[in-house]
This record gives C-alpha cells, structure tokens and sequence, in this order.
C-alpha cells in the first residue's frame, strides 16, 4: 500500500514537473528565439564586415590561427558624425518634453477620473482607452488634417478673421509634439489612474484634520503615494516615444530629428543594413536605464492594471 | 468631490482625446476634391474604397494575420502568465520577466529591424522562411503574446488560489482543475486579450513594414503609403469604418463582461443564502 502510494506520489510529481517544464518552456523559448536571437543577430551585423549585403563571420580559421574581426566602424561613425549627435540630442529632447507634458495633463486628468462617483468611473475608464483602442496610425494622420496649412485650424481662424494668412503649424516641432502628447496621453492616464483609484483616502482625510491645506495635502500625501504609477505612465511614454517612427514621418518635418526615423532611412533608402543595426544597437543602449526601471516597476507591483 | 475645475479639467481632455477622430469622420462625408474643406454630404469614399482592390486585398490580409496572431498570443500568453504567476522560483525568472515585460515599450523599429534580420539570416542557412505572412505573423505574435500576458497575469493574481486547492483536495487530477475551475475564471480576461492583440494587430504598421514581402501589404501599409503623400478622403473612409467596428466591439464587450459581473455577483449570493440557511437548519 505505501509502496503504491509512494509511487502514486513520485509519478504525481513527475506529471507536474513535466506540466511546469511545459508552461514555463514553450513561451521562453518562443520568446528566446523571436527576441533574443534577433537582437544578437544584429549586434553581430553592426560589427560585422561587409561585403555588399553579405556579411562576413566575425570568426575566421586561417594558418592555425583563429581570427576574430570586430569592425567599429559603424559605432565610430555613429558617435562622432554631427548630424547622428543631434539626432540622439533632439530624439531625447522630444522624448522628455512629450514625457512631462503627458505628465502635467494627465496627472490631474487620472486625480479628477478617480475622485469622481463611483458609478461614472467605469464609462470615464472607457472612454479613455476607447481612442487608444482605435487605429493609432489614423489617429496620428487625423492630426494632418486639423494641422495643415489649409486645415480645420487655420480654416477656422480666417473664417473668425483672427489671422488673415495661415500660420504654419505642420511638420515643425510643434505638430509632432502634439501629435506625441495625443498618442500617447492614453499610456500616461491609464497607470496612474490604477493607481490613484486604489489610495486610501483616510490618509488624506488624517492630513486635513492634522491641519494640512488641500495644497499641502496634495503635495505631501497623494503624489508621493502614487509615485509608482508616475513612475510606469513615465516610462511607458518615454521609451516608445524615443524610437518613435510614424509620428516623425507623418507630422514632422527637417527640424525634428528622431532616431527611429533615421533607422527607418538608413534601412529602407540607404540599403545599408550594418549602419541600421548600429543605429538600433545604439538606440537600446539610450533606452537602457528605463527599460530596466520599467522592468523593476512592473516586478515589484505585477504589472500595468487597466490596460 | 469633483470641482469645477476638475470637471472643467476633464472636459477639456476628453476633447482632446476625440476631436482629431471626429473630423476624421465628418471629413470622410465630404464632397470636395479640398479634403479640408467643406462641400456637402456625400457616400462616394465608401464606394471608391470598396472597388480598390489594393484596400480590400489589404484588409483580408490584415484579418488573417489578426486572427492567427491573437490567438498564438493569448495560448502562449496564457502559458507565460501561468509560468510567472504560479511558479515563483525556476531558473532564469528574472530573464524571463524581462522577456515578458520589453516587447511592451521597445520601439517597434528595433524588434521589426532585428527580426528581419534574424529571418534573413535564416532563409540563407535553411532556405526557410520567405517573407510573407508567416513571418509577419511572427512579428506580431512576439509583441502580442507580452500583451496578453500581462492582462492574464493580473486577472490570476486577483484569482483565489482556495478553489484550485479545494479541487485538488477533493481528488481532481490538475488537468481536470485548470479546465474545470481556473479557464472559467480567466476566461474573461484571455477574451479581453484576444481583442486587445487582435487590434494590436490589425493596426501594426512599422514592424509590419520590416517583416513583410512583395505581394503580402497589410492595411495599414496601404494607408501609411498614402498618409504620407497627404491628405486622402479614402483613408478617412477606411478610419470611419474602424472607428465604427471598434466602438461596437468594445460596447458590446465591456456590455458583456458587466452582465457577467453582475450574475457572478447574484449567482454567489444566492450560494451563500442557500449555504447560510443549511447552517441554519443544522
């Protein structure tokens, strides 16, 4: 009886280690092998000499000797051309500045979500992630529309007789900005509100009667609480936006530079494979620092709720 | 609660939010070759871009790979969720979660450019694959299995584990238990995944760019081709009828997911008035 027990248990775990080996492994390796792999591959092309588009291995066995040939040129090139310089320059500058302004309209926009009655929360919530359900690429072109020299704006302002010549809004720092604010507003709102949402509000009520104004209050008690929702809409607003691609292409114009963009041409215009692997070899080292904050974030609270 | 401002606040922020796609609507109505400028109500976009050949090839592209990729996502984001949720120690956690967390914010130019790379690569060492559909559908599925993930991760977190364990106790084998009581609990949430990687998907243009091939151009390709020569009353028509099929979805889904709410809620009153009156009468 024991021995047949024992048996039953040892098969037992058997079944569940090879039911654990299964669910931990078949998404590990999927992911191992479409990311991982693909980033290696063009770490290895960055370094890698080219020959047209084939590329050389990095290793060689010649006389005995094994070679190793690492080319830096790429990086080299990277670092000190004027022009890549600025790209990384202004790429952060959008970045940040897209960032805080999300930051400053979606604070109190999540505050006043969650301070609401309970019972419009939930429509509130949909109507927020309703646009961010819609198509991102047409909310983006939409902005052409309202933007261009002859669109809704400018229209709208002759036809008031508030300006007489169209004032040039499109492809400048100031459509792409916009544009960015509104792409990713959803991202900023959708965190911190989670967040803010959940707080025990007899903190706040112990501050007022300890005497603290609602400024105070404010300041004090419910920012430094949902400091890690700032922290994740941050985050989920600065990196994406750093390799941003169709916003550039879509909204900007010669003054805004973005990284993702120059990607994007050195692959598709140039042909030239090595520099669009160091260009995005680069691009993950600027990212870096976030990613990781990101990652710890999203480890210490299970996640971004709401989204 | 709510202040003036703080109304005043949301307002103004809801408009944001919606303005840009309510002219996008009202624009694709309209009868002027002037894409900006008003010139009366017209349905003629709708019927230039149901003869375009070019868009409706697109688009039943587009819903194929949705399709497969949404599905891939949530099967495999079902497995990643379970992997973290429930196993707390194995090796290479860490690395894992990272995994499961970067395809969230990595810019699409970076993993579209590596995976092609990486397919190219490929194809030269086994001749295997072609660039198509499949490895769009790869592209999309890596992204996508990271969103579902995440939404099947905090429904399980949410879960009571007792259930699980009273099933357990009362001999079911643990097959029996993850189809009997935890895929009706989560169930809610793989569907809500489904739909957010299903649109995900059908609107992924920069990885898309990189991964597909001649002959394979999804929807959002053909408008981003002519978004950027600008302004075209075709792509307001297209955006009008997404707009129009995600609004319904998104009703008609979260309509769903309250009713369930609210019958879970009487169902389990009633339990516990039946459980409380056996009390009783013992």
């Amino acid at each position: 009886m024991s021995i047949s027990n024992q048996a039953k248990g040892v098969r037992r775990a058997l079944t569940r280690n090879w039911g654990r080996r299964t669910v931990i492994g078949i998404p590990y390796l999927f992911l191992i092998l479409l990311f991982t792999v693909p980033f290696l591959v063009v770490l290895k092309i960055s370094v890698s000499e080219t020959e047209g588009i084939r590329f050389q291995d990095l290793m060689s066995y010649a006389d005995g000797v094994v070679q190793l040939k690492i080319k830096l040129s790429n990086f080299i090139f990277l670092s000190t051309d004027s022009l890549y310089v600025q790209t990384y320059g202004s790429s952060i500058k959008f970045a940040t500045f897209n960032t805080l302004i999300c930051l400053a309209i979606g604070y109190p926009f999540a505050y006043f979500m969650a301070r609401s009655p309970a019972n419009i929360r939930p429509a509130l919530l949909m109507l927020v992630s309703l646009p961010f359900w819609t198509s991102y690429l047409l909310r983006v072109y939409a902005w052409k529309g309202l933007l261009d020299d002859h669109g809704v704006f400018n229209n709208l302002l002759i036809w008031l007789h508030l300006i007489d010549e169209p004032i040039k809004m499109m492809h400048t720092g100031f459509s792409m900005t916009i544009g960015m604010v509104y792409a990713y507003l959803p991202f900023m709102i959708l965190p911190l509100y989670a967040n803010l949402v959940k707080m025990d509000l007899r903190l706040i009520e112990a501050a007022k009667d300890l005497g603290a104004t609602p400024w105070k209050t404010f300041w004090l008690v419910t920012v430094p609480l949902s400091k890690s929702g700032i922290i994740a809409g941050s985050m989920l607003v600065f990196i994406p936006s750093m390799g941003e691609y169709v916003i550039p292409e879509l909204l900007g114009g010669p003054s805004t530079l973005m990284i993702g963009r120059v990607l994007w041409d050195e692959f598709f215009s140039n042909n030239d494979w090595a520099m669009a692997s160091a260009v995005a070899v680069t691009m993950v080292g600027l990212i870096l620092v976030p990613l990781a904050i990101f990652n710890k974030y999203q480890a210490d609270t299970g996640g971004v709720r709401g989204v | 609660m709510t202040s003036r401002f703080g109304k005043a606040w949301l307002i103004a922020g809801y408009i944001f939010l919606y303005l840009p796609i309510l002219t996008l609507i009202v624009f694709s109505f309209n009868d002027s070759k002037m894409v900006t400028l008003w010139g009366g109500f017209t349905f003629k976009w709708y019927g230039v871009i149901a003869n375009d050949t070019e868009v409706v090839d697109a688009f039943i592209l587009s819903l194929k790979v949705a399709l497969m990729s949404a599905s891939a996502s949530v099967l495999l984001g079902t497995l990643a969720a379970f992997a973290m949720v429930r196993y707390k120690n194995f090796w290479g956690r860490t690395a894992f979660a990272a995994h499961i967390n970067a395809p969230l914010v990595v810019p699409e130019v970076i993993t579209g450019l590596s995976l092609l790379l990486f397919f190219v690569l490929c194809e030269r060492l086994f001749g295997w694959p072609d660039r198509g559909i499949l490895t769009i559908w790869a592209g999309h599925t890596s992204v996508g299995m990271a969103y579902a993930a995440v939404v099947i991760q905090s429904r399980l977190l949410e879960m009571d584990k007792s259930l699980e364990e009273a099933a357990m106790d009362l001999g079911s084998k643990p097959f029996q238990v993850f189809y009997l009581i935890t895929l009706p609990m989560i169930a809610q949430s793989m569907l809500a995944a489904w739909l957010l990687t299903f649109t995900l998907s059908l609107d992924d243009v920069v990885s898309t760019a990189f991964l597909s091939g001649p002959g394979s151009t999804t929807l959002p390709i053909v408008i981003l081709s002519r978004a950027r020569l600008g302004l075209n009353p075709t792509v307001n028509a297209i955006a009008t009828i997404t707009v129009a099929v995600v609004s319904i979805g998104v009703f008609a889904g979260s309509l769903w997911l309250s009713r369930q709410e609210t019958r879970r809620a009487a169902e389990q009153a009633a339990a516990y008035r039946e459980g409380m009156g056996l009390a009783v009468a013992a």
